[in-house]
């Protein structure tokens, strides 16, 4: 048997379900993908907040400063905020995934369910110690409200650690074998340890700490610009932003290594990053532009010879494969989206990691903050900035993996679920993010105007 | 193994319906407190009960999910894609009623405190509702074996699916009244602890009436159910559910309210129990038995030692949480809700001076 029969058998594999009758796919892909996109940034906060809020904590604790503790319990509050709305939303998701997608949990829950179960077990604890850290402050002794703020950094990590598992499982389904169109011998052990689950983990780390470092000092570099220097409004801006700088230099080795390792399992995903119609030997990499379907080419792009197979393999001279080593069916339709989305996360990356070398390079050689309000001004756009780029690199992955839900194996289109009615969920549920989203940031923006002192109940010298 | 998976399914649904139960059901007495101003004192022992626990006791509904999708896939397709109008229901009432409740603790007017808890309380009755019908079609065999084979509206808009849904809403109301009551006490709070006492009773009763009067209707609508519940190990757990039920009334009629927080919790679980009984060996009645939706072996036994582990971490850290709960630590200072709106320098963060010691 060659390849391409193996491919055509793998593509009758239509779940247990067998392929539904849904007129409305994109629908249930749209609202699957904008319930990610509001949840997110969320998972971001659940990262890497809990760690910059205690750092905060620690560092009141150990000079008794007040203003420290004020930014902490500040802070305490806005993640607690955002917790709640990712709980909700992280909540919508899972239904989402019954409700949008039933063949596919049908038929796979039993590979990658458990990894949720564990996500189950550090929401819980995550819920459980978040609850005591910001109800705490103040009435438990303070070395031990540091210490129940532990569990909410570890769980923080544990919790997205194994849904990111199951997306690495969607791109790399293994654990598990079709016999007779049935899956049979179930490995869930090795379906969460996946070949993808070390890469996506790394890189959403580093991108959880840049969105809620630049975020963060975004907030406050907003009053260092206004000419504000108070001690409050410069640790505010100075740690989330050291975090972040430090962060965004190491995110484009991560993300050098996850490009590496896509190239190498899901070449027609690398190919679609680019708009690679063919196979080519030392392939170019157009920047910008419009990839042409009739044409099969990219057009009115900059052109930079080599640089495809620089990324991809580390070696000018290497074979891509390109959009062609597939039946037009299994190839990604939107191959701009995914281009644009690519194009977007390492341009906005690459600027970012120069702007975190800029701020090392400064504290080094002079031991002082950058003076040039440029600088500020982009700390101010930095945090939106860093958060398309995290949405566009999950586009580049999620819609880079089209058309399949198990890559290579099961069909978005036979996960589907065949109810009616999805363009009004898709329209309900967009009502409820826009609604939500309006909510979120009014509530922030009302927390961030309080003078710092009702924290601590003493002046802190915000001003 | 399958049963043991079905047992921490029916775990995580009895924990999910009492402390998440309670929670919503806090919600309609909310939504009834009346204005302002006669309603202030009732919804600020909601949001002073309510804010350290509501997201914790909520995770039980995410680990019931994820239990089902793990062990029972097919049954879990098989349901989503049928009882996907209440289910879409419930899912939007979960947000719009955690987000109104957070959004409230920081109201800054009475006009966005009236605004959020209206939303907050109205979702809060709707959830346990669409979940009560989700139930009903389930154990009154309207959802088949496939990708959304059932009829999309019939399914759970039927006499049984209702019933069982107005019965979430009133036990749900029960259960959170004991709960309130019971803190209110704990709290040395005389005049909440009669408020909730009186709606305690007042919502066991109706819950009883509901439960006895729907008897009649699962019998002529769902016949299967009905004998299911009135037969062997069904009927055991209905007769033991009814009769705790009784005694878990006359424990706050004579203000033993700290004991009844327990009994009407077990009155739950025996209800819960007992459904299972009924519908024994099926998981969806006349189409899928239990050992058919089950899993693989490696997949059960996996599961089953993450969530052995798992219950490791969890259990110290929840009798942590509710230590701390009930020894009123976490608890915010009571306050009406109305009460802070009214002096105009008055702040919602009172200066730590105010606070209870550790």
């Amino acid at each position: 048997m060659d390849a391409t029969v193996l491919l055509a058998a793998a593509t009758d594999f239509t779940g247990k379900f067998g392929s539904p009758d849904q007129g409305d796919l994109v629908w249930a892909r749209e609202t699957q993908a904008m319930s990610f996109i509001f949840h997110i940034p969320l998972v971001c906060f659940g990262i890497a907040f809990p760690a910059t809020v205690l750092f905060m904590e620690g560092l009141w604790l150990r000079t008794g400063d007040p203003v420290y503790k004020a930014l902490a319990k500040r802070w305490s509050k806005v993640m607690l905020i955002l917790f709640a709305v990712g709980v909700v939303t992280g909540t919508i998701l899972s239904f989402e995934l019954g409700l949008l997608w039933p063949n596919f949990m049908a038929t796979f829950g039993d590979v990658f369910g458990l990894a949720f179960g564990l996500e189950g077990f550090s929401f819980f604890i995550e819920a459980i110690f978040i609850a005591i850290y910001v109800y705490g402050w103040d009435r438990l002794p303070a070395k031990t409200h540091l210490l129940v703020g532990l569990p909410i950094v570890i769980t923080g990590i544990t919790g997205s650690l194994t849904v990111i598992a199951v997306n690495g499982w969607m791109n790399n389904p293994v654990g598990f074998d079709v016999v007779n169109g049935a899956v049979t011998n179930v490995h869930p052990w090795s379906a969460l340890f996946n070949d993808y689950f070390a890469h996506e983990l790394a890189h959403m780390y580093m991108a959880g700490y840049m969105v809620v470092g630049f975020t963060v000092a975004g907030v406050y570099a907003v009053q260092w610009l206004k000419g504000n220097r108070s001690k409050y409004v410069r640790a505010g801006m100075i740690v989330p932003l050291t975090i972040a700088c430090l962060a965004s230099p190491v995110q484009v080795i991560l993300g050098d290594w996850a490009g590496r390792t896509v190239a190498d399992k899901q070449p027609v995903k690398l190919a679609t990053f680019e708009g690679l119609a063919q196979t080519t030997k030392g392939a170019p990499f157009h920047f910008l532009g419009w990839y042409d379907k009739s044409d099969q080419e990219v057009n009115g792009a900059i052109e930079i010879p080599y640089l495809l197979s620089i990324l991809a393999y580390h070696n000018p001279d290497a074979t891509v494969q390109g959009l062609d080593s597939v039946p037009p069916d299994d190839r990604p339709g939107p191959v701009n989206i995914v281009r644009f989305a690519f194009q977007g996360m390492i341009s906005i990356g690459t600027l970012l990691a120069l702007a975190g070398v800029f701020y090392a390079l400064v504290w080094v050689r002079k031991r002082r903050l950058p003076r040039t309000k440029w600088f500020y001004r982009l700390v101010v756009v930095a945090g939106p900035l860093a958060i398309v780029a995290l949405i566009c690199g999950w586009v580049t992955t999620e819609v880079g993996r089209q058309p399949w839900i198990a890559y290579g194996l099961m069909r978005v289109e036979d996960a589907v679920t065949g109810a009616e009615g999805l363009p009004a969920v898709f329209a309900v549920v967009a009502a409820v993010y826009l609604t939500l989203a309006g909510t979120v940031f009014w509530l922030l923006r009302r927390l961030a105007r309080r003078p710092p002192d009702v924290e601590v109940g003493t002046p802190v010298g915000a001003d | 193994m399958a049963e043991v998976c079905l047992g921490l399914a029916l775990l995580a649904l009895t924990a999910y319906a009492v402390l998440g139960g309670a929670d919503l059901g806090a919600g309609f007495w909310d939504l009834t407190a009346g204005g302002d101003r006669r309603g202030g004192r009732v919804r600020g022992m909601i949001q002073r009960s309510m804010s350290p626990v509501w997201e914790a006791n909520h995770v039980w509904l995410i680990f019931l999910l994820v239990v089902l999708w793990t062990a029972f896939p097919v049954f879990f397709g098989s349901i989503m894609s049928t009882l996907y109008v209440p289910l879409f229901g419930a899912a939007l009432g979960i947000i719009f009623r955690g987000t109104a409740f957070a959004v409230r603790g920081q109201a800054a007017t009475i006009n966005e405190a009236r605004v959020f808890g209206a939303v907050f309380a109205t979702s809060s009755v709707l959830v346990p509702f669409f979940f009560g019908t989700v139930v009903g079609a389930i154990a009154s065999g309207q959802v088949p074996v496939g990708n959304a084979l059932g009829a999309p509206m019939d399914s759970w808009l039927n006499p049984t699916s209702i019933l069982i849904g107005v019965l979430a809403v009133v036990s749900c109301a029960y259960i959170s009244a004991v709960y309130l009551a019971a803190d209110a006490a704990a709290a040395d709070l005389p005049d909440m602890v009669e408020a909730f006492r009186r709606r305690a009773l007042g919502a066991g009763v109706v819950a009883g009436a509901v439960a006895i009067g729907g008897l009649a209707v699962v019998h002529s609508d769902a016949r299967s159910l009905y004998d299911g519940l009135t037969s062997g190990g069904g009927l055991v757990f209905v007769i033991a559910s009814a009769v705790i039920g009784v005694v878990t009334l006359a424990l706050v009629w004579t203000r033993r309210l700290a004991v009844a927080r327990f009994t009407s919790a077990a009155a739950v679980v025996c209800i819960t129990v007992g459904w299972a009984f009924a519908q024994s060996p099926d998981l969806l009645p006349g189409e899928l038995t239990l050992d058919e939706a089950a899993a693989g072996d490696a997949t059960l036994t996996a599961l089953l030692i993450s969530v052995g582990v798992g219950l490791c971490v969890l259990v110290p850290s929840l009798v942590y949480l509710y230590r701390l709960v009930l020894k009123g630590t976490l608890q915010q200072q009571f306050e009406p809700l109305d009460q802070r709106f009214r002096p105009l320098t008055a702040s919602d963060e009172p200066p730590p001076t105010d606070l209870p010691k550790p």
